[in-house]
């Protein structure tokens, strides 16, 4: 099954990242094919697996202490746009733009 | 004295005894690193730390209070590694100048053992690779290219053919660390582990690589890629030397709250004579389709020796093996969507000039940081966690992943040790082959015989065994039982007596810089 520009267009929104070109798809492709042979297991009444450790360790929680910080200098030298402490970004809220309007391979689909 | 001899008998001993000071080591270190610089094992070398670290160590062998075995022994770290005041690229250009505030766990204690930090050693992007060759410095070339052993079985070229286009990989995607242990730039290195990224360039360098089991040894500080599966990996030159490094690394750390909470205790390996209390298992399903004969004979080998030294010697069935490397790939590529989310250019790494709105200074900055390899990553990650593909992708590979750890668990309990395995398909391939095939491609089938580990987060250690018909290494893999990294690596050091492995011989160093190789060598070897 060929993989709809409209999913596509979503998961290039989800991802934050783009194909580039054909190959991109392709690569895509490939991979949802290789997976489907997941279905040749018989997995009726397995539980899935979150982590190897799941009897040795319950995931704990820590005492609320204060043990260490105060980097806010180190912390900020990293990062290109900064004002005083904060780190600059540009205005939120605006969605990326529509397929139509972004400069994106999937367009020429 | 024998390669396997290692650094307790030999340069820590010299170390101790004055014969050589960690000033001389470090700068000999720097200088092979300089005359190996075509194999392009390191993004960064720390000069100028590296010898401060040494002059300290030096002090402290001068007042007779050396740390340890590790001190004023130089190492070097994956770049994957976050290292206080050094560059950590990841081999990406999405972090290409980010400098860490911080040294991972891992590094913190091999400094508080006196080791000293040569560099960072080179990578796939992001660790996303089984051949090294797809970070954003350029492919790692394996040491064994230049080797006598390699050169004399190569079929002669003609004199207008390049002779440089020959050299093969190291296998990934801990291959600039396999390669620097290998040219004998350092002593140990720290690699990653999550599909075999230290185990598949050990094999191919010719060096020992260790998974140790999830949970013993901290990934506070590791970038990660897979949160379930990620294990600091270990290189060196032999059993003895991972041991060692395994005793500064593991145990609880308050920083990784997926390390065990259990007491570790460091250990010594036994000199293992008698066997015959041994039973190794023999998985049917490891004799996967791509198999060289080369590689199958001497895992037959390996086989009978343990036979006949009084083994037993067992053929065990791991069903779900061949599901592994599909489960691996959906498991992998929904963590990595999820880890690689953070990378947004707003507090670290790279920033795009897009100004418009976050998202779109987002998506630009991720355009162009990422490499092809990361970014299908990424997608096909995103599309197994679609809300219409969670459950037939994503949960069901957390079931498979069950029934692949649950078939280890079942041979354990039939009375089986360790199990023996190949580590690789076959020996390293020339770079110009290697790069015919995509990356997930070539990942999919170079991982086949290493993650099945990962999946049940089992130790697992490659020992280099043998020379194969075009004079590489191949080596053969050990996977123990959970935690129990001692009886684990006791056998792999009998095998390592067994077979003799030998020592690369580096024409193309030699001729270089034959006087610090020399040395080098008999600092090792003396």
């Amino acid at each position: 099954q060929k993989l709809s520009v409209d999913v596509l267009d979503h998961l290039e929104h989800l991802a934050l990242v783009d194909f580039r070109d054909s190959e991109g798809v392709e690569r895509l492709q490939k991979a949802i094919q290789f997976a489907e042979q997941l279905q040749e297991v018989n997995t009726d009444g397995v539980e899935p697996m979150d982590s190897v450790l799941e009897d040795r360790w319950c995931l704990y929680l820590r005492e609320d202490d204060v043990t260490e910080g105060n980097c806010t200098k180190e912390l900020l030298e990293n990062a290109r746009e900064k004002v005083e402490e904060y780190f600059v970004a540009p205005p939120g809220n605006i969605p990326l733009p529509k397929l139509e309007e972004r400069e994106t391979f999937l367009q020429s689909s | 004295a024998a390669l396997t001899d290692g650094l307790r008998s030999q340069v820590s001993a010299a170390l101790k005894e004055g014969r050589v000071t960690p000033t001389e080591l470090c700068q000999r270190c720097l200088a092979l690193i300089k005359s190996t610089k075509f194999l392009n094992a390191y993004i960064t070398v720390a000069e100028e730390t590296a010898l401060k670290q040494a002059e300290e160590s030096e002090e402290r062998y001068k007042r007779g209070q050396p740390l340890g075995i590790l001190d004023g022994i130089p190492i070097a770290v994956k770049d994957n590694f976050n290292t206080a005041g050094i560059e950590t690229t990841c081999a990406s250009n999405m972090l290409k100048g980010y400098i860490s505030p911080y040294n991972a766990t891992v590094v913190q204690k091999l400094l508080d053992h006196g080791a000293v930090l040569l560099g960072k050693t080179n990578l796939d992007e992001f660790a996303m690779g089984s051949g090294s060759t797809d970070g954003v410095f350029g492919p790692v070339r394996n040491p064994w290219s230049y080797s006598k052993q390699y050169k004399e079985k190569s079929v002669p070229k003609s004199l207008s053919e390049d002779e440089e286009s020959d050299w093969v990989i190291t296998g990934g995607s801990s291959g600039g660390s396999a390669a620097a242990v290998s040219s004998f730039t350092c002593f140990a290195a720290l690699g990653s582990d999550t599909g075999g990224s230290t185990r598949n360039p050990a094999a191919h360098c010719g060096v020992v690589g260790l998974k140790p089991t999830y949970g013993l040894i901290s990934r506070h500080g590791l970038i990660p890629l897979v949160n379930s599966m990620d294990v600091p990996g270990i290189l060196t030159r032999c059993v003895d030397d991972a041991a060692v490094l395994l005793g500064s690394l593991a145990g609880h750390d308050p920083k990784d709250s997926t390390t065990i909470q259990d007491d570790f205790t460091p250990f010594e390996l036994p000199n293992l004579t008698d066997v015959s209390k041994l039973s190794i298992g023999i998985p049917k399903e490891y004799d996967a389709p791509g198999l060289s004969s080369e590689i199958l004979a001497l895992w037959s080998k390996a086989a009978d020796l343990f036979k006949n030294a009084g083994a037993k010697v067992v053929e065990v069935s791991l069903p779900h093996t061949r599901y592994s490397i599909v489960c691996y790939h959906v498991l992998c590529t929904a963590e990595v969507a999820s880890n690689m989310a953070r990378f947004d250019g707003l507090e670290y790494g790279h920033r795009s000039d897009v100004k418009d709105s976050t998202e779109s200074m987002y998506a630009a900055t991720r355009r162009e940081g990422f490499n092809d390899v990361v970014r299908g990553r990424i997608l096909s990650g995103n599309y197994f966690l679609l809300k219409q593909n969670y459950e037939k992708y994503f949960v069901k590979a957390q079931k498979v992943r069950r029934l692949i750890a649950n078939d280890f668990v079942k041979v354990f309990r039939s009375g089986v040790d360790v199990l023996l395995t190949p580590t690789t398909l076959s020996d390293a391939a020339p770079y110009t082959e290697f790069i015919q095939e995509d990356n997930r491609t070539r990942s999919a089938q170079d991982d086949i015989l290493t993650q099945a580990a990962n999946m049940a987060g089992l130790p697992a250690i490659n020992v280099p065994t043998a020379l194969s018909e075009r004079g590489l290494p191949v080596g053969l893999q050990f996977i123990g039982r959970s935690f129990q990294e001692k009886q684990l690596l006791t056998v792999a050091k009998w095998f390592e007596k067994q077979v003799k492995f030998p020592v690369i011989q580096l024409e193309e160093v030699k001729r270089h810089d034959s006087g610090v190789f020399q040395h080098q060598k008999s600092a090792s070897f003396s």
